[in-house]
């Protein structure tokens, strides 16, 4: 039986109208960018002013890459634990306190970030530690590693566990039937889990600002403040530089899963 | 079957690193926060009184535990500001969530109806914007939204109002704010119940002489369920707790639980006043995440 969509007018226009209202905000965000007028609402004609304005921002830059090394530095550890955990539960089978350790990572994913930043600095605190690079680092991998656990569990759980069997019956010990059957397998899905912590660092403000140090903001800090202010034209310029990072981000991340798919596919090498 | 077995012992090991790491920067942050709700606040740097001192011997750890005192959530409890704050909290993420579904359905619904092909395109659309910063996709509403702003802009201009009309620092923007933000978290759900449906079942309704609005009803609507609980969750539990939407849109007379916790905890540096805060903003949200997580973990054991 062939099924044929059948779109309604009103389909039709809850759709235009959906991407209509998530798309129009960011491009007129975008557009005013270019503005050469300082006001932000006249239009004085296409410049590239408030580029060079951010440029010469040394507190912006210095933010920026602050979250820049924030950001590569967490999504790597979360990817790393993230994958880790992932495995554990989908292959491990039963292990004491199993349950304590899926709840502790599925709580992060919905919990209000205050609490997650309010908790987190009352630790450092209490340690004494140094606040600014590293506990950020630590905050954010705290909360992304279990995003990426999410992502890579839910394809190991749709993996064909037939071939993990095989390479095992074929005389590979498990860690070697992992890492040459399953990993190239769920690679897709530990790039996506990357990316999305590398996002999600990027993006945080208020886990960030419990637990940041003074003289060491990240740029969301940095923005934060500055919107409170009202409107810059500037502002508008790097949401667009960051808006472009994120863009090139995915699009290299659905490249990099279509290329593993379509090898992963026909056969895994070993 | 042996091979399986075999393979769980490794897999376990693998749990160790990721566990202590949790252990570390979630379980005993915790256990912080909780310790510090009840202990008094002092003027001092970390500003509050320390409680346990384990350096110090028994009899320093029994006294330290008679001088717990829950006299920070008995504030919570009698203060207006955080009561008001509570339940503006829970008022404004019901509006929200009510909002979000009303809005997500039809688009979700749109996706569902749309060619296979189209299907995937649409949903790469609706993710996309969730990748982009959250920060930036409220300060994109904030240049629309301001006083010589865009909307006003236009409003004027098709001479719908005669004066620029205030829209910052109202709960409009605020509701705009939150329904942009989270309106992928609601549509996705939505669309994965919606897409799997069989669409024979809506045809056998209408053949048998439904009209639309009923197919919809008694067919459509009740097989989305699932769907609905999960964005309904999704929206309704982070939206509680929000900070920055209300912080840069809504206007500072009434405050969100999350708003008031920064408040205490940044300006009046009232830290075991802010932990306990937060120790009752988890319990009020306690049951919603319970239901969450089954659900997710429902889903996932689906999956499998």
């Amino acid at each position: 039986m062939r099924k044929i969509a059948r779109l309604s007018r009103f389909n039709v226009a809850s759709l235009a109208l959906g991407l209509a209202f998530l798309y129009l905000p960011i491009l007129i965000l975008v557009i005013y960018s270019f503005n050469a007028s300082r006001l932000v609402t006249v239009w004085g004609g296409w410049s590239l002013r408030w580029y060079h304005e951010f440029f010469n921002d040394r507190a912006m830059i210095e933010a920026a890459w602050m979250s820049l090394r924030v950001a590569v530095s967490s999504a790597t550890i979360a990817t790393l634990l993230g994958t880790l955990a992932a495995v554990a539960l989908s292959r491990g089978e039963r292990f004491r306190g199993r349950t304590l350790f899926s709840g502790m990572l599925y709580a992060p994913l919905v919990m209000p970030e205050v609490i997650t930043g309010l908790s987190l600095l009352l630790l450092f605190v209490a340690l004494n530690a140094e606040r600014g690079f590293w506990t950020v680092t630590i905050a954010h991998t705290t909360l992304t590693m279990c995003f990426v656990a999410v992502v890579v569990q839910s394809r190991l759980g749709s993996l064909d566990r037939s071939l993990e069997e095989a390479a095992m019956d074929l005389g590979c010990d498990p860690v070697r039937a992992f890492v040459a059957v399953t990993l190239p397998l769920i690679a897709p899905a530990i790039v996506a889990g990357w990316m999305l912590a590398f996002t999600l660092s990027l993006d945080d403000l208020v886990i960030a600002s419990f637990t940041t140090g003074p003289g060491s903001a990240t740029l969301p800090i940095r923005i934060y403040s500055e919107v409170r202010l009202g409107v810059k034209p500037e502002i508008n310029a790097i949401c667009t530089l960051v808006i472009a990072l994120i863009a090139v981000v995915i699009v290299i991340a659905s490249l990099a899963s279509k290329l593993s798919s379509s090898q992963g596919e026909s056969a895994a090498p070993l | 079957m042996s091979a399986r077995r075999i393979f769980a012992r490794p897999a376990r090991f693998a749990a160790i690193a990721p566990y202590v790491w949790m252990v570390l920067f979630f379980l005993v942050p915790f256990a912080f926060v909780l310790k510090i709700s009840l202990s008094q606040t002092a003027i001092a740097q970390p500003p509050y009184e320390p409680i346990f001192d384990l350096t110090a011997g028994w009899n320093a750890l029994k006294a330290a535990f008679a001088a717990l005192s829950i006299d920070n959530f008995r504030l919570i409890g009698s203060d207006d500001i955080y009561v008001f704050a509570y339940v503006r909290s829970l008022t404004v993420a019901i509006t929200a969530t009510a909002l979000l579904l009303l809005i997500g359905y039809p688009i979700a619904y749109g996706m569902a109806r749309l060619p296979k092909r189209w299907q995937a395109v649409a949903m790469v659309l609706v993710i996309v914007p969730f990748w982009t910063s959250f920060l930036i996709r409220i300060y994109a509403w904030i240049n629309i939204l301001q006083h010589d702003g865009l909307l006003n802009q236009i409003l004027l201009a098709l001479h719908l109002v005669s004066r620029p009309v205030v829209w910052l620092s109202t709960d409009t923007a605020m509701y705009i704010g939150i329904v942009y933000s989270y309106l992928p978290f609601m549509i996705l759900p939505l669309y994965a119940t919606l897409a799997k449906m069989e669409p024979v079942l809506e045809e056998a309704a209408s053949d048998l002489g439904a009209p639309p609005w009923q197919v919809f009803w008694l067919v459509t609507f009740p097989l989305s369920l699932p769907g609905v609980g999960a964005g309904v969750l999704l929206c309704f539990i982070p939206v509680v707790g929000e900070f920055v939407i209300p912080d840069l849109l809504a206007g500072s007379n009434s405050l969100m639980i999350g708003q008031t916790l920064w408040l205490e905890f940044f300006t009046n540096k009232d830290w075991p006043v802010a932990s306990a805060a937060a120790i009752v903003l988890l319990v009020v949200l306690l049951l919603p995440l319970l239901l969450y997580e089954r659900l997710q973990k429902r889903q996932l054991e689906q999956g499998r």
